[in-house]
C-alpha cells in the first residue's frame, strides 16, 4: 500500500509538471503585452523590461519559453511570512497565494453547503427510485432530474436571480462583497448568509442528478442480488431490507466518491459565482485570466491540477479501504 | 389463427410471445416452425427496444424538432418575413424626403412598425437642406435625417416579430434558429473529432498494450488533470489576441469552432479509455484468434473486427457528449468567448446578462433571453433522453 502511494504520488508529479508545460506554453502564445496592461499607467519601459526579465517573459522563441518555464518555477518557492508565495501578481505584486486562499473561503462554503444538500437530497430520491423502479414515481424523480443536468449554470442562475431576488425580492441581487461586511472570512461569510443562499441552491440543483443516478443504479444492483431475496424470504421488513440490506452496500461508491469531491469543494464555481456577484476564487480567476495575468493563471491552474490529481488518488485509496475485496498495488 | 390467439393473450410484450409462438406451434403441427418464429435481426430489437421507452422517444423528437427548428425553420419564417429584415436592421442614414413616404411606406409593409420605433426611443428625425446644381439651376434637397442606434430596438412582440427584438433590433425567433445552427453544427464537429481520436488512441492503446499503452494512457492522465472551464478562458483569450493581431482566419465568426476543437482535442480520454477496456477484453476472444489465423493486418484486426463491437457503448458516449458539448459551447458563448454579435448561437443570446445594465434589460424583456436558454435545457435534455435510451436499448440484459 506504502509504496503503491508512492508510486503514484512520483506519477502526479510528473503529470504536474507536464500539465503545466502545457498551460505555460498556452499561456505564453497569448500575443497580447500583458505585462505593460497590467503594470500601470506609469511605469516606465526600463521597469517592464526589468519585470519582463524577472520573469522570463522577453523572449518569445520556443527556448525564449522554456527558459521563463524554469524561471516560474524558481519564482514558485519564494516564501514570504513563511508562506510560500507561488509566484507574484503582474501590477500589485501580490503573492498568487494569497490570492487564491482570500478567495477560498467563499468557494469552500458555497461549495461545502451545496454538497451536503446534494447528499440530503439525492439519496433519498435515489432510493426511493430504485425502490419503485418503472413506476411513476421513479418517472418523475428520473425526469426532474435529468432536467437538474441539463440546465446551463449560466441560464439556471441567471432565472433564480430574476425570480427570487428581483421579482419576489427574497434575497438581495447580488454582491457579498459591497454589503457592509466588516468580518471577513468564514465568519463574515455565515453573517451574510443571505447573500449565499441562491448560490448555493444553484450549484445544488444542478449537481443533483449525478449523485441521484448514481445511488439509483447502484442500488438497483444490490436490490437484484441474491441476498436481498434471501432477506425478503426470511420474512424481513422492507424497510429493513432496504435501509439494513440493501443501502449499506451501495455505500460504498457514495463513500469513494467523497475523495472525488475534493477538486469540486475549492475549485470554485466561475459562472455562479459571477451571476451572484460572489468574491470567490471563480471571479477572481475570471478577471486575472482576461487581463492575462500570467502569475495567477499558472498558479490558479496548477493549484486545480493538484486538486483533481489528489482527489483521484485519495478516491483510490478509499476504494481500498471501504471494499477490502480490492486490492492496490 | 395461431397469430390471432396469440396477439389476445399477450398483446404487448415481444419476448413472450416469442415463447408462446414455441409452444403454439407445436401444438399446430401443420404449420412450420420456423414461419411461426418472428425472428429479428439484433439491430431491429434494438430499435423496438429504444422506441418503446417513452422518454427516448420524447428525447428524439426534441432533438429531431430543435434540428428542424434551426435548420428548416429559417426558410418558412422567411417567407413570411423577408430575411433582410429578419437579419440586418433595416438601418438607413439618411432618407431624401421625396421619396420618404413611398420608403416609409415600404420599410413599414416589411414589418418595422412606428410603434416598435417609438418603444425604443432611439429615433431622431433631424431636416437638413441641401442644395445642389444640375445644368446651372440650383435644386434645394429636402431630406430628413433619420438617426437612431438601432431600428427598433427591444420592441415587443408582434406579427412580424412573434419574440419580438433585442437589443440591436435583431428579430429574436430568427436569431433563436440561426443560433441553433451554430451550437448544434459545432457540437457535432467536437463529438466527431473526439470520438476519432479516442477511436484511434484506445484502439492502438487496447490492441498492442505494453509500452504504447503506457504512452497512451499516461497522455491521458495529463489531459485528464487540465482544468475544463479556466484552461478555456486562457484559449479564449488567446484567440481573442490573435484577433486583434489579425488572423486571417481566426475571426469573430471561426473562433467558436477553434475553441471547440481545441475541447476535443483534450476531451478525448474518456472515451479512449471506454475503447481500451473494451478491446482488451475483446481481443482475448475466440474470433480474434481466427482473425489472427485469416492473417489479416494489424489495420483490419482493430478498425474492422475490434471497434465495430465497441460501436454500441460509443454512440451511448456519443449521444451523451453531444449535450455536454453544447453545454460548453453555451457557455463559451455566454462569458463572450464564443460567437459574437452580429453573429448568434443560443449562449451568446444570454451574453446579454454580461453587458451593462444586462439584467434590468433582460428582466424588463424576458422574451429575449427565455428562449435560448430554454432551446439550450431541450437540446441537451434530448441528447440526455436519447443517450439513455439508447444505453438500455443496447443493454443485452435489458428484459424491458
Amino acid at each position: 500500500m506504502f509504496k503503491y502511494i508512492l508510486k503514484r504520488v512520483g506519477l502526479s508529479i510528473l503529470i504536474l509538471v507536464a500539465v503545466s508545460l502545457i498551460i505555460y506554453f498556452l499561456v505564453r502564445l497569448m500575443p497580447l503585452d500583458f505585462v505593460a496592461s497590467n503594470a500601470g499607467m506609469n511605469s516606465e519601459p526600463e521597469t517592464l523590461d526589468k519585470i519582463r526579465e524577472q520573469l522570463g517573459l522577453q523572449d518569445n522563441s520556443f527556448f525564449g519559453i522554456i527558459k521563463g518555464y524554469f524561471k516560474w518555477i524558481g519564482n514558485l518557492f519564494e516564501f514570504e511570512n513563511g508562506y510560500i508565495t507561488l509566484g507574484r501578481l503582474f501590477g500589485n505584486e501580490k503573492p498568487v497565494s494569497q490570492v487564491i486562499v482570500q478567495g477560498l473561503p467563499t468557494s469552500f462554503v458555497v461549495a461545502f453547503v451545496a454538497t451536503i444538500f446534494e447528499f440530503l437530497i439525492a439519496i433519498p430520491l435515489g432510493i426511493t427510485a430504485a425502490t419503485h423502479q418503472y413506476s411513476v414515481r421513479d418517472y418523475v424523480i428520473t425526469v426532474l432530474v435529468m432536467v437538474g443536468i441539463s440546465l446551463p449554470s449560466f441560464f439556471f442562475g441567471n432565472v433564480f436571480k430574476a425570480v427570487f431576488a428581483e421579482l419576489l425580492g427574497w434575497f438581495p441581487t447580488s454582491g457579498a462583497t459591497d454589503a457592509s461586511q466588516s468580518t471577513t472570512g468564514i465568519i463574515g461569510i455565515l453573517s451574510n448568509f443571505k447573500y449565499y443562499v441562491l448560490p448555493i441552491f444553484t450549484i445544488t440543483i444542478l449537481s443533483l442528478g449525478g449523485r441521484m443516478r448514481m445511488t439509483r443504479t447502484n442500488m438497483l444492483e444490490v436490490l437484484n442480488s441474491d441476498y436481498i431475496r434471501t432477506a425478503r424470504a426470511k420474512g424481513l421488513k422492507e424497510s429493513k431490507v432496504i435501509y439494513k440490506h440493501a443501502f449499506r452496500n451501495t455505500l460504498i461508491p457514495l463513500v469513494t466518491t467523497l475523495a472525488g469531491l475534493i477538486p469540486s469543494l475549492f475549485s470554485g464555481a466561475i459562472i455562479t459565482e459571477k451571476i451572484f456577484g460572489l468574491d470567490g476564487i471563480g471571479t477572481t480567476a475570471l478577471t486575472l485570466t482576461n487581463t492575462g495575468n500570467i502569475p495567477f493563471i499558472m498558479g490558479y491552474n496548477m493549484f486545480l491540477a493538484v486538486l483533481s490529481i489528489l482527489g483521484i488518488l485519495l478516491s483510490d485509496i478509499m476504494y481500498a479501504i471501504v471494499d477490502p475485496r480490492v486490492k492496490l498495488e | 389463427m395461431t397469430e390471432e390467439i396469440k396477439n389476445e393473450i399477450l398483446p404487448s410484450n415481444e419476448e413472450l410471445n416469442e415463447n408462446n409462438d414455441i409452444s403454439s406451434a407445436a401444438v399446430a403441427e401443420e404449420v412450420p416452425l420456423d414461419k411461426n418464429i418472428k425472428l429479428m435481426s439484433p439491430t431491429r430489437m434494438v430499435v423496438r427496444r429504444f422506441f418503446r421507452s417513452k422518454l427516448s422517444v420524447i428525447g428524439l423528437i426534441m432533438v429531431v424538432g430543435l434540428f428542424v427548428f434551426s435548420f428548416i425553420g429559417p426558410y418558412v419564417y422567411h417567407l413570411f418575413v423577408p430575411a433582410t429584415d429578419v437579419l440586418g436592421s433595416g438601418y438607413k442614414s439618411n432618407v431624401s424626403i421625396e421619396n420618404f413616404d413611398e420608403w416609409y411606406k415600404n420599410l413599414k409593409s416589411r414589418g418595422w412598425q412606428q410603434d416598435e420605433k417609438d418603444e425604443s426611443g432611439k429615433w431622431e428625425y433631424t431636416p437638413s437642406d441641401y442644395t445642389i446644381t444640375v445644368d446651372g439651376e440650383e435644386i434645394v434637397i429636402q431630406q430628413l435625417l433619420h438617426r437612431h442606434e438601432k431600428d427598433s430596438a427591444l420592441s415587443k412582440p408582434s406579427a412580424t416579430h412573434p419574440l419580438g427584438t433585442d437589443k440591436s433590433g435583431y428579430d429574436v425567433l430568427s436569431r433563436l434558429m440561426y443560433g441553433g445552427r451554430v451550437s448544434l453544427i459545432v457540437s457535432f464537429l467536437a463529438v466527431a473529432i473526439i470520438t476519432v481520436l479516442g477511436i484511434i488512441a484506445g484502439g492502438l492503446a487496447g490492441y498492442f498494450g505494453g509500452v504504447i499503452d503506457n504512452i497512451i494512457m499516461r497522455i491521458c492522465d495529463i489531459l485528464m488533470c487540465l482544468p475544463g472551464i479556466p484552461i478555456l478562458l486562457i484559449v479564449g483569450v488567446l484567440l481573442n489576441g490573435w484577433i486583434s493581431e489579425g488572423y486571417a482566419f481566426i475571426t469573430g465568426e471561426t473562433r467558436i469552432y477553434f475553441l471547440m476543437i481545441f475541447i476535443s482535442c483534450i476531451s478525448w480520454p474518456g472515451t479512449a479509455r471506454l475503447v481500451r477496456g473494451q478491446i482488451l477484453s475483446l481481443r482475448e476472444q475466440e474470433y480474434m484468434v481466427a482473425a489472427e489465423a485469416m492473417g489479416y493486418s494489424t489495420f483490419r484486426k482493430i478498425f474492422k473486427h475490434l471497434i465495430p463491437n465497441v460501436m454500441p457503448q460509443l454512440i451511448v458516449q456519443m449521444t451523451l457528449g453531444l449535450g455536454s458539448m453544447i453545454i460548453y459551447e453555451s457557455t463559451l458563448s455566454y462569458l463572450g468567448f464564443g460567437v459574437k454579435a452580429p453573429n448568434t448561437a443560443w449562449g451568446t443570446i444570454l451574453n446579454l446578462f454580461e453587458e451593462a445594465n444586462g439584467f434590468e434589460i433582460a428582466m424588463a424583456n424576458p422574451l429575449i433571453w427565455v428562449p435560448a436558454g430554454l432551446c439550450i435545457v431541450i437540446a441537451v435534455l434530448g441528447f440526455n433522453f436519447v443517450g439513455d435510451g439508447l444505453r438500455d436499448a443496447l443493454d443485452p440484459k435489458s428484459r424491458r
